[in-house]
Parts: structure tokens; C-alpha cells; sequence
């Protein structure tokens, strides 16, 4: 209605309107696809073999691949049919393999056609069929001999594992395994998100709304502590935590990250409290309200929006970090691990299987994802609707 | 029997800043208080104070016989009805009503008796279950009336409670207000606004705060028919009252003033003959004004018209007309009952009914002039 009003009142203008909305939309959709190419890529890419992630990308993984295969060596045990040594067997593993072409020197790799039979040198021959059933037959036997190398040329169907997924979770005993970081990473991040908020929000109240001399102080000094790099702090704060004797560990690695996300805290929960309706609180003295009873009944439930957007800012930022895990957290004997350090080390170790990498990273990625999506509707939530005109 | 007593009580911020001063005032129970005034002049900064919301910087604040100065909001036996409403907005109508019987450790049975009773007063039954945000302007203005009701205290105070509803929530509202005022006669109320239509309707009594303090307390026609002074007097009544400046021409038990404009006022305001001479202005309401043909009175001259001149605009509302003249400093506005058409442009001569017209002496009436010296 009111755009449609001013278009008429700046008939001029009429054109900037859409022109804007579409950059808008334009610009939202780059971000979008911006976010959403990586992490589908993983996604699929986790549930890939290692075989397809070597030879295509994961955007093709939907359809039927046809490639040239590593060459393959004939193996089997040798039997004896009609004065002839047979050695039988199947190049692949999987049935929906289907084989276009073959060869057996390295120079012709496509030099046959599925069932053709091949004559090869000193009287042996052999025969693969399409879905890659081989029969090699020789004149002597070929006990202790070499038999000879298969260049294939196949399609594949689309195929995916949750193998992957196995491998890295629920095969506890190997060192590649994600699982107990994956509850360390819950151990060091539930507290570290819940401790800091418990703090702030006491903080947050007293220096909104409660009068003390030097408050405005106490709130320029916290505002001055979110510009201090926590760089500075670790060496001091490690050497601090060994005197006092909480060493390396959980209770350190706790104290660590509130005391890093206080400050954030503090200066959020403050705005959003000091914005609160007045009224309200003094509404609450009037009734008979005392600070205490203020700030639970009255402020907290109404801080709710605030409170779950910096829970959601501290929890992706204690889920994600690397830095203070392992300064005050990880030591030699890797028991406290948690996923981002794990991460790395996979790195290290397995360097060339991303099968194994793509889907270590969608595990520690999945739990932000969901925290994220379950706790959106929070952020955008407006509580206060209805309390003042 | 008297309820809330205010002894020179005052208001400062830092240590020059006054904000009010010397505030005596007397509210029995069962009365209810307006304060007016204009925007700034401290009448919510006063019920705050009454409140135990702001501090008292000086004087005694007495409710119910005991000095309360220093008791916080809740010991003082006062509940309070803000502009905004201040509903809790995550609680529902009857946990907003509960939560100072709550608070107060009531038992569970006499918090529902107490919030059922509120409720059917104030018809706010089929909405006990919501929450704030469901509830319209004036419903929300009920419930945040019922939970004051609800934990029934001496008194009642008010800060601009109709000011957040619209012209038609507002007269509904107003009108609930005056019935609940008569449903619970023993009930004391203060009632801040800044709309004289809520003061003269609703009130018993009117306090006029201006500039610093109180310019005049007395029952809504009192304030109307002999106001102390000319603020009150152009304060209240709208449009506002027109004066004139002049001096005293004849003394007496009526008073003649020779105005600067050339006319001549009458007043039935007594004078006394020290005051011959005085420079004084005189105020008559624009609808105390009577009509008269300029060109007729001149001729006759006998009857001396109290003002004359040219119509400048006309307005008219339907039941009434507003005039406006051009005058020395300003307009005179003159408000004539029902429909005249054709005035714009003609000259015209004002009388005034020597009972309705007011003097005023170095912005005191004349009624209450104190320094004769």
C-alpha cells in the first residue's frame, strides 16, 4: 500500500524499486549458493567411495561414470580342464560394474571388446565377459609365474556408503576414529557455552539496571576488553592455571573460554537488557519485585532472544576452535582430543583420503548446522510484542 | 480523613537542577486528584516520588498517617497504572494480575479469588488466558487497572493512562475509569495527564503544577469559573482564555478598566481604590463572548463596546464557531454556540457579562491579590 503510494507520489523513481529488490534477491541467492557449494560437497562427497572421489567430482556423482580403471592382475587358483590350466574369476567387485572395453598391454588399453578372447604369448588366452567374469587359460601351468596385468575400461553406476561413516564413528579401537573427540568437543562446549552466559547475564542485569557508583566504568572496561586479542592472555593465563594447579584440562579449558567470552557477553546481554521497557521493571519494584526476583521472572524470560543468539555465537566459536583446545586442553596423551585437533592429525595421517577427511569435517560441521537451525527461530523471535504500545 | 499529605516536599537533580519545589498538598481518602500541567512541569516526575520511584530530595511524603520517605515502592501501600501499560509481556492476563500476590507469599486459593473478582469488574473474564500481545490498546489498559485492583492499595496513582489509546478507546476508557471510581468509593486516586478534558471529567479536585510547583488546587468548575491566576486561567478552557492588557479606570465593588485597545471592560470582581490606575489584564473566556454591530455601537455609544475589530478566520465546527481578531499581541479568539456564516471580514464589537470577566494584577486574579501594598 505505501509503496505503492510514494511510486505514485515520485513517479520517477517507479523504476528503482524492482531494480533494488532484484540486486537484493540476486545478491541473497550468491550467498546462498556460496554457502551451499561447499557444504553439499561434502555432504555427498562423505557418502562417496574412495574410488569415485579419485575419479570425478562429487557434482557428477548422481550419474553413471565410464572411466579407465587401474590396471588389475589376474589371480586365482589354477585348475586343470581338458589338458588345460584355467584360472577363472571376476575383476570387480561390485555387480553394477559393466565392462566396455579391455586390454592387456598398457599401450592399447581398449584393444578388446567385452567376450572377445584374447591370444597372448607362450599358448595362454583369455576371455572377459561384460561383467567382468575372466577365464585365462594356459598350456603349462603358471605356478609361480606372474599372470598378466588387465587394462579395463568400465562404467559404474552411482554409489554410495555409509562406510565411511562406520569407519570414522563406530570403529572405536583405530586412531582415525572421531568418536571420542566427537564427545570431548560436547565436553569442552556445553559448559564453555553455558558457564559464560550464567555470568553475563548476572552482570548484564546489575549494569543495566541496577545503581552503584562506578557502573559506567565497569561497563567502558568491558567494552574496552572485546578489542584485547586473547593471544595476549594465553602464555599468562597457562602459566596461571599450573600454579594454581588445574594444569591442563577440561576445568581449564572451561574457565579459558568463559573468561574469553565474558566480555561479548556482558556488553550483548547489557544492550539488550538496558533496551527493555522501563515500565516494566519498575512496574515489577511497585509489585513488590525484589532484583533478584526481577531478574529471573521478569528480565531472563524477556532476554530470551538475546541470551540464545550469543549461546549460538559461543557455541559455533568454542565448537570451532582449535587455539585455546590445545593451549589449555590437549595434552601428550591425546585423550582430550577434541574434533578440530583431530581433524588436523587425520590431516597429517591420512592426507590422501578424502573420503576419510570430507566426511571427518561433516561430523564436526553437523552439530553447529543443527544447533543453528534449531535455535534461528529464537533470534528472530520478538518477545517484547505486545507489552508496550 | 486524610490519606496521602505532601509537606514542602521537593526535587533536585545533582545539586542545582530543581525540578520541583515547596509541594504542599492534602488527598483524603476517597478522593480523586488530577494533576495537570504542561509537558515538563513535573507532574509524573511528583507521582513517581509519591510512587518510591524517584527519590525525595527534600520534605515529608505521609501515606495514611506514616512518613514514607524512604520505603521502597512496595511498603507504601500504592499501586501504580503506567502510560505503556508495563504488562509483563511473557505472562498471560491472570499470571500478569498474580504476580504481585505472588510476590507477597498469598495463598493460591486468595490469589484466584482475587484475580476472578478483579476480573468480573472489569469484564476481563474470556481473556484471562492470554497473553498481552492478543489483547487490544484498551483491553490491555483493563488488565493493567485490574492488577493494581488486585492488590488493593491505599492508593491508586495513574501516569497518563489513556494517553497510549486512540480518541474513541480514550472517551470508553475515561468513562470506565469514572464508574470504577464510583464502584469503589473509599478508593483514592491520583491521576496525572496532560488532557483537561480527563482532568475536568474525571476529577474531584485538579492540582495545576506550573513552574516548579502548584499553581492552583481546587474542585474543575472552581478552577474554570475563578482561577488565582493567569496561567490556570488560560491553562484550563479551551481555546485558552483571551486577555487583554489595561488599567484601572473605577473602583468599587465593580471594576472598570480602560483597555489599550480603545474598549472598556466591566467586572463584577471587586477593587479597591489603592488599585486606581493599576496596569492589569483582563481576561474573558472566548466563549464568554457576546456579539455586537461595530458601526451600531459607535453610534450610540452609550453601552462601550469591551472589544472590536475585523474577523481575520473563521473556523467552524458545527456546534460551535471560533473567531479570530487580530489583535495588539496575538488573537482573540471568540467562540460563538452553533453555525454563523458570513462573519469573515465584517467588523464586529465584543461585550462580556461583567460576571465572567476576569482581572488580573501582576498575573494574580484580582479575587485573591494578596499584596495590597
Amino acid at each position: 500500500m505505501r509503496v505503492r503510494s510514494s511510486n505514485k507520489a515520485m513517479g520517477s523513481f517507479v523504476g528503482q524499486r524492482p531494480a533494488l529488490s532484484w540486486a537484493v534477491h540476486l545478491s541473497m541467492l550468491f550467498i546462498v549458493f556460496l554457502w551451499l557449494f561447499p557444504t553439499v560437497g561434502l555432504f555427498i562427497s562423505s557418502f562417496r567411495t574412495a574410488d569415485q572421489i579419485s575419479s570425478s567430482g562429487w557434482w557428477s556423482s548422481l550419474s553413471t561414470q565410464e572411466q579407465q580403471r587401474s590396471p588389475i592382475r589376474i589371480t586365482g587358483t589354477e585348475t586343470q580342464d581338458k589338458g588345460l590350466y584355467v584360472v577363472v574369476g571376476k575383476l570387480f567387485s561390485s555387480e553394477a560394474v559393466v565392462l566396455r572395453a579391455w586390454g592387456t598391454s598398457s599401450k592399447r588399453p581398449n584393444e578388446y571388446q567385452p567376450g572377445a578372447t584374447a591370444q597372448l604369448k607362450r599358448g595362454r588366452s583369455l576371455t572377459i565377459d561384460a561383467d567382468g567374469r575372466y577365464r585365462f587359460t594356459a598350456q603349462q601351468s603358471q605356478a609361480g609365474k606372474r599372470l598378466p596385468r588387465v587394462f579395463t575400461t568400465a562404467s559404474s553406476p552411482p554409489e554410495f556408503t555409509f562406510r565411511n561413516y562406520d569407519y570414522i564413528l563406530f570403529q572405536g579401537d583405530n586412531s582415525d576414529s572421531m568418536a571420542k573427540a566427537f564427545l570431548n568437543t560436547f565436553t569442552v562446549t556445553i559448559p564453555a557455552t553455558i558457564i559464560p552466559i550464567l555470568f553475563a547475564a548476572f552482570a548484564a542485569y546489575a549494569l543495566a539496571w541496577m545503581e552503584f557508583p562506578g557502573r559506567s566504568i565497569l561497563i567502558a572496561a568491558v567494552v574496552a576488553l572485546l578489542v584485547v586479542p586473547l593471544q595476549l592472555a594465553l602464555i599468562p593465563l597457562l602459566k596461571f592455571h599450573n600454579e594454581i594447579g588445574i594444569g591442563k584440562g577440561y576445568l581449564g579449558v572451561w574457565l579459558a573460554h568463559t573468561g574469553f567470552g565474558l566480555p561479548l557477553a556482558i556488553y550483548l546481554l547489557r544492550n539488550y537488557m538496558v533496551s527493555l521497557p522501563r515500565d516494566i521493571i519498575e512496574n515489577a519494584r511497585v509489585d513488590g519485585a525484589t532484583d533478584f526476583q526481577i531478574f529471573t521472572r521478569i528480565i531472563l524470560p524477556l532476554s530470551f532472544p538475546a541470551l540464545a543468539s550469543f549461546a549460538i555465537f559461543q557455541f559455533l566459536w568454542v565448537w570451532n576452535d582449535l587455539l585455546v583446545a590445545r593451549v589449555f586442553l590437549i595434552d601428550a596423551s591425546g585423550q582430550t582430543t577434541v574434533m578440530t585437533n583431530q581433524i588436523v592429525e587425520l590431516l597429517g595421517t591420512r592426507g590422501g583420503n578424502w573420503e576419510i577427511l570430507a566426511t571427518a569435517a561433516f561430523v564436526s560441521i553437523v552439530v553447529p548446522l543443527l544447533v543453528f537451525f534449531v535455535m534461528q527461530k529464537y533470534l528472530v523471535r520478538g518477545l517484547l510484542a505486545g507489552s508496550v504500545k | 480523613m486524610t490519606e496521602l499529605k505532601l509537606t514542602n516536599v521537593s526535587k533536585r537533580y545533582g545539586n542545582n537542577v530543581e525540578v520541583l519545589r515547596d509541594i504542599n498538598l492534602e488527598i483524603n481518602q476517597g478522593e480523586l486528584v488530577v494533576f495537570v500541567g504542561p509537558s515538563g512541569c513535573g507532574k509524573s516526575t511528583l507521582l513517581r516520588m509519591i510512587a518510591g520511584l524517584e527519590k525525595i530530595s527534600g520534605g515529608t511524603l505521609e501515606i495514611d498517617g506514616v512518613r514514607v520517605n524512604d520505603f521502597p515502592p512496595s511498603l507504601r501501600g500504592i499501586a501504580m497504572v503506567f502510560q505503556s501499560y508495563a504488562l509483563y509481556p511473557h505472562m498471560t492476563v491472570r499470571e500478569n494480575m498474580a504476580f504481585a500476590l505472588k510476590i507477597a507469599k498469598k495463598s493460591k486459593a486468595e490469589i484466584k479469588e482475587a484475580i476472578d473478582n478483579v476480573a468480573r469488574i472489569l469484564q476481563l473474564e474470556p481473556y484471562l488466558d492470554r497473553l498481552p500481545k492478543a489483547l487490544s490498546g484498551g483491553q490491555r489498559q483493563r488488565v493493567a487497572i485490574g492488577r493494581s485492583i488486585v492488590r488493593d492499595p491505599k492508593v491508586y496513582l495513574f501516569d497518563e493512562p489513556l494517553s497510549n489509546l486512540d480518541a474513541a478507546l480514550r472517551v470508553a476508557t475515561r468513562l470506565e475509569i469514572a464508574q470504577l471510581k464510583e464502584q469503589m468509593p473509599d478508593s483514592t486516586m491520583v491521576y496525572v495527564t496532560h488532557d483537561q478534558v480527563e482532568a475536568m471529567t474525571l476529577a474531584d479536585r485538579i492540582v495545576v503544577l506550573a513552574d516548579q510547583s502548584i499553581a492552583q488546587v481546587g474542585a474543575p468548575l472552581a478552577l474554570y469559573e475563578r482561577p488565582n491566576n493567569e496561567f490556570v486561567a488560560q491553562f484550563i478552557g479551551s481555546p485558552a482564555m483571551n486577555l487583554l492588557s489595561g488599567t484601572i479606570s473605577a473602583t468599587g465593588p465593580q471594576t472598570t478598566i480602560r483597555l489599550d485597545s480603545g474598549g472598556t471592560a466591566r467586572s463584577n470582581v471587586p477593587s479597591s481604590a489603592a488599585m486606581q490606575g493599576a496596569a492589569v489584564n483582563v481576561g474573558v473566556r472566548p466563549e464568554d463572548f457576546s456579539l455586537g454591530d461595530a458601526n451600531a455601537i459607535a453610534d450610540s455609544g452609550s453601552a462601550a463596546a469591551l472589544f472590536s475589530g475585523q474577523v481575520d478566520i473563521t473556523e467552524a465546527l458545527g456546534e460551535v464557531t471560533l473567531l479570530y481578531l487580530p489583535a495588539e499581541n496575538g488573537r482573540i479568539i471568540v467562540k460563538l454556540p452553533g453555525i454563523h456564516q458570513g462573519l469573515r471580514g465584517q467588523n464586529i464589537a465584543l461585550y462580556a457579562d461583567p460576571a465572567k470577566v476576569h482581572i488580573f494584577l501582576a498575573g494574580q486574579s484580582l479575587l485573591t491579590y494578596k499584596d495590597h501594598a
